[in-house]
């Protein structure tokens, strides 16, 4: 460029940089933009204003003024009236039974309570063994017990009493820690796998020998597969495993002596060493504590089955297909609460004769046969949409069914279908609350019973609220790690 | 597995059958066979002993004896002498009614809830998140129940709806909301009334042919005929002056309070209201993910394709956006529509007497016919998905994109 000395003034220097005019910036252009951008957007917001503003209005007050300290809803509303309130929450219904809608009616472990809080009382009765050991009249020992039951508060109870289902729970974190996230260190996965065990050990109590044998039962069947198989053959290794199973957990040949294994041995032990917690049969088992047995059980069964039954639908043997489509399409064209009602009613006229089991465990069974069909549909979702290009490359390296399956199509199409698994997942969760009219006590249950009493007859809003909130965390939980599942195995370039 | 034909052509031996794929997957099928066989025998027998032993078999003939108890909503008239077969059949209207309309809402409120989502209304989108979020991540039950609550405890009496009471009827005193139930006019049918009402048909299918005309005309001179007022004045002209000429032969039967409740009129119970709104409202939270998602699924050049051609967006969504949307959106929708007909069978926490409260309920408890009843109760409700799910399946085939 030519300078050019015709011009009477140059600049030198950058002007510096002017504010944008108002309204185009800031919390003016925001509000203009997101809230006010043309009429009929301006009425969206004032509607929306008028609906959140008469909900809160009548909510919130509702729920801050709300009364924690009350033994009936009518003392509630005396309290309520005497502080001239137009409305509040009874939470006091909340404060008084939170550990029966968490725990059922799970009974506390009450010789650990009375020698950490009521020694010198336990002296005076006759001690432990006296007291809880059937030495006095069953009065006498309920009165003991609910004496002290009546003296302590409910964080106490909560934190002594139910420390079994409360470890189960806090060892279930630790478990579902490094399945969840893969920075964690990989041996943890040890632990997930004995998880199984240690729950049922502490939930269910009684002698500690049962867990622990089948642990090892299966561990076995396990390295004698393993190991039968480096030498004849992985059809050969599975024949191996499954006749160690078979000794260990049944009577093959129906003869009356060393097999199966497991009783022997058990007794063996317990003659031994008779270790152990008090045993709690499952009839006692409710509230939130029930969802979560179900819920978490039927996630981690019905996963495996629904893969399985999702490659049996796209399987080419006519048989295999027949039978797993005829499957789910019946699981899921009726009901869950018809299958629960089957399990309740029904299932023992399936079973052979004289055998009765566990109504929890036949629901946890029919919860997982139930989510597994719904999960095959959606990992079928997911091997559809993978191209037909990565089938016929795994074949073409020459993987055999399993070893393309498990290293080529699954871990593609199980990313796929994470939304839906998780969804189903979340579905199952909810749907434990079905229970309820199988008469076990979940938390929607024990609101009945708690409305059945006369002090909290007609009180709904605070339960329902409690159990809503409890509900909605876990879920919102999975959801949101769904969310994050997604973001962190997405591989495509976006 | 492919150069198979070039070897020469092996004998058979038995070995063959485990290691060679030809043969293996016949193997593992004709164990798989024996296996189910053996279970189902196994299944019958122990089914057919453990009925044995306490005194029952599987026979059908207790659907033909009296129920002896009462439905309290009914679509087909029916007293506690008829059949439990009657019984069932009107539990299984009752599901099919509350179903069917719950459908219809879920759908309404599904696709304002997931349009509206995509809003570009911060504070509305935001509204639309939280509904979305705390009606999917609750259990239905809870919404049954809540709803329920809402109807019972916090609705009037119908004492109260008398004079100087504090409640009043709404929409010209025609609609009253009580803890009884909501009553509401019924329509009394007199002579003249079926020609009205063909006549009110005759006009839908009228429609139906003037839409076909208009786009017929559009694509053959691409001139547009304007439909909606068309429409509208075949849907509402002719009825109007039947029902006038032919002297007014549908007439309304008001409710009226009288006694301790409301006399005349339409009774629609709490549990059905708490039901179907509690249904509606549950499905339509996941409608509106799939209508969101459905429409995020149409990429964004679509809609510039369709400006730089020149279209309205109106026309755009209607003639771009919508079809392809659709193809997304109605498969899951559908499905929604199979959960809840399936979650109709929650009517047992409120007391609607659907299919699962008569058949599977009370039937099975007085007859004692567990197997029976929950067996039929399970062949109805399959028979249902079936047809649903067919419906699915004939609608994808017509909106599959055609790829090689």
């Amino acid at each position: 460029m030519s300078r050019n000395d015709n011009i009477a003034y140059v600049r030198t220097d950058m002007l510096p940089e002017a504010a944008p005019p108002p309204g185009t910036a800031g919390l003016g252009k925001w509000l203009r933009e997101n809230l006010f951008a043309g009429p009929f957007n301006t009425a969206m917001t004032i509607l929306a204003i008028y609906v959140v503003w008469s909900i809160l209005s009548s909510s919130v007050p509702w729920m801050y003024n709300g009364i924690w300290n009350a033994s009936s809803l009518s003392e509630c509303r005396e309290i309520r009236d005497a502080r001239g309130l137009e409305s509040a929450a009874c939470w006091a219904v909340i404060n008084e039974r939170w550990l029966q809608m968490l725990f059922g009616f799970y009974p506390t472990d009450n010789p650990l309570l009375a020698r950490l809080f009521y020694a010198d009382e336990l002296e005076a009765a006759g001690g432990a063994e006296v007291v809880f050991g059937g030495g006095i009249t069953v009065t006498q020992r309920v009165a003991f017990i609910s004496a002290m039951k009546d003296d302590l508060n409910n964080s106490t109870l909560f934190f002594f009493g139910y420390w079994r289902p409360l470890a189960a729970l806090a060892l279930l974190v630790v478990a579902v820690a490094p399945v969840l996230y893969s920075n964690l260190p990989r041996a943890l996965l040890v632990f997930s796998l004995a998880y199984p065990f240690i729950a049922f050990f502490l939930l269910w109590g009684g002698s500690v020998w049962l867990p622990v044998l089948v642990a090892l039962g299966l561990v076995a069947t396990v390295l004698a597969g393993r190991f039968a198989a480096g030498f004849i053959g992985s059809l050969g290794g599975f024949f191996v495993g499954l006749i160690v199973f078979l000794l260990f957990f049944m009577n093959p040949l129906g003869i009356d002596g060393l097999f199966p294994l497991l009783p022997k041995l058990r007794g063996m032990l317990d003659g031994a060493m008779p270790w152990g917690l008090p045993y709690i049969s499952s009839e006692n088992f409710g509230g939130f504590m029930l969802a979560i047995i179900i819920g978490t059980s039927g996630i981690v069964l019905s996963l495996p089955l629904g893969i399985a039954l999702a490659l049996g639908r796209q399987s080419n043997m006519p048989l295999i297909k027949w039978v797993c489509v005829s499957f789910i399409e019946v699981i899921r064209g009726v009901p869950l609460i018809v299958w629960l009602f089957t399990a309740s009613t029904l299932l023992n006229y399936f079973l052979p004769p004289g055998t009765t089991f566990d109504l929890l465990l036949r629901v946890i069974i029919m919860v997982t046969l139930f989510a597994s069909a719904y999960l095959a549909e959606v990992v079928r979702g997911g091997l559809a949409a993978l191209p037909t290009g990565q089938y016929e490359a795994a074949s073409s390296l020459g993987l055999d069914y399993w070893k393309s399956m498990r290293l080529i199509i699954l871990p593609q199409a199980l990313k796929i279908s994470i939304p839906g698994i998780v969804n189903t997942f979340i579905g199952l969760f909810k749907d434990t609350t079905l229970v309820v009219f199988i008469g076990l006590r979940d938390p929607l249950g024990l609101t009945n019973a708690i409305r059945a009493t006369s002090e909290w007859n007609g009180i709904y809003w605070e339960l329902y609220i409690f159990v809503g909130a409890l509900f909605f965390v876990f879920c919102f939980f999975m959801s949101r790690y769904s969310m994050y599942l997604e973001r962190r195995l997405r591989t495509d370039h976006r | 597995m492919a150069d198979i034909s070039d070897q020469p052509r092996q004998n058979f031996r038995i070995g063959m059958l485990l290691y060679d794929a030809r043969y293996r997957s016949l193997t593992i099928q004709v164990i798989a066979a024996i296996l189910i066989m053996l279970f189902l025998v196994r299944l019958v027998d122990n089914t057919v002993t453990n009925l044995a032993a306490v005194g029952k078999d599987i026979r059908f003939n207790f659907l033909w004896s009296t129920a002896g108890y009462d439905i309290n909503q009914q679509l087909i008239p029916f007293t506690s002498q008829d059949t439990h077969a009657r019984a069932a059949l009107v539990g299984i209207l009752n599901t099919l009614l509350v179903a069917f309309l719950g459908c219809i809402l879920a759908t309404v409120i599904g696709v304002f809830a997931g349009v509206l989502r995509l809003s570009k209304n911060w504070l509305v989108a935001r509204v639309m998140t939280v509904y979305v979020e705390c009606m999917r991540n609750t259990p239905l039950l809870i919404w049954i129940l809540i709803v329920f609550a809402v109807m019972t405890e916090a609705t009037p009496q119908p004492a109260q709806f008398r004079e100087g009471g504090t409640a009043s009827m709404i929409l010209w005193d025609s609609v009253a909301i009580s803890n009884r139930g909501v009553f509401m006019p019924r329509p009394i049918w007199g002579d003249g009334a079926g020609i009205v009402m063909a006549i009110l048909g005759l006009s839908i299918i009228g429609i139906f042919v003037l839409r076909y005309v208009a786009r017929k005309r559009q694509e053959d001179t691409g001139q547009q005929l304007p439909v909606l007022p068309l429409s509208l004045a075949l849907l509402i002209l002719p009825v109007t002056l039947a029902f006038f000429a032919l002297g007014r032969p549908i007439d309304l039967d008001y409710p009226v309070l009288g006694g301790f409740n409301f006399q005349g009129g339409l009774q629609v119970r709490n549990s059905f209201i708490a039901l179907w709104l509690a249904l509606s409202l549950y499905t339509s939270a996941f409608i509106a993910e799939i209508v969101r998602s459905g429409i995020l699924a149409v990429s964004k050049g679509q809609t510039e394709a369709a400006f730089a051609l020149g279209m309205q967006p109106n026309r755009t969504m209607q003639l771009i956006i919508l079809p392809q949307a659709l193809r997304v959106i109605v498969p899951p929708l559908i499905s929604q529509f199979l959960n809840l007909t399936k979650n109709s069978s929650l009517a047992l926490a409120v007391g609607y007497m659907d299919a699962r409260s008569t058949l599977g309920g009370i039937t099975v408890n007085q007859t004692g016919r567990e197997l029976e009843g929950i067996l039929l109760l399970g062949i109805f409700y399959l028979i249902t998905s079936l047809i649903i799910s067919s419906a699915m399946n004939f609608y994808n085939s017509g909106v599959k994109l055609k790829e090689r």
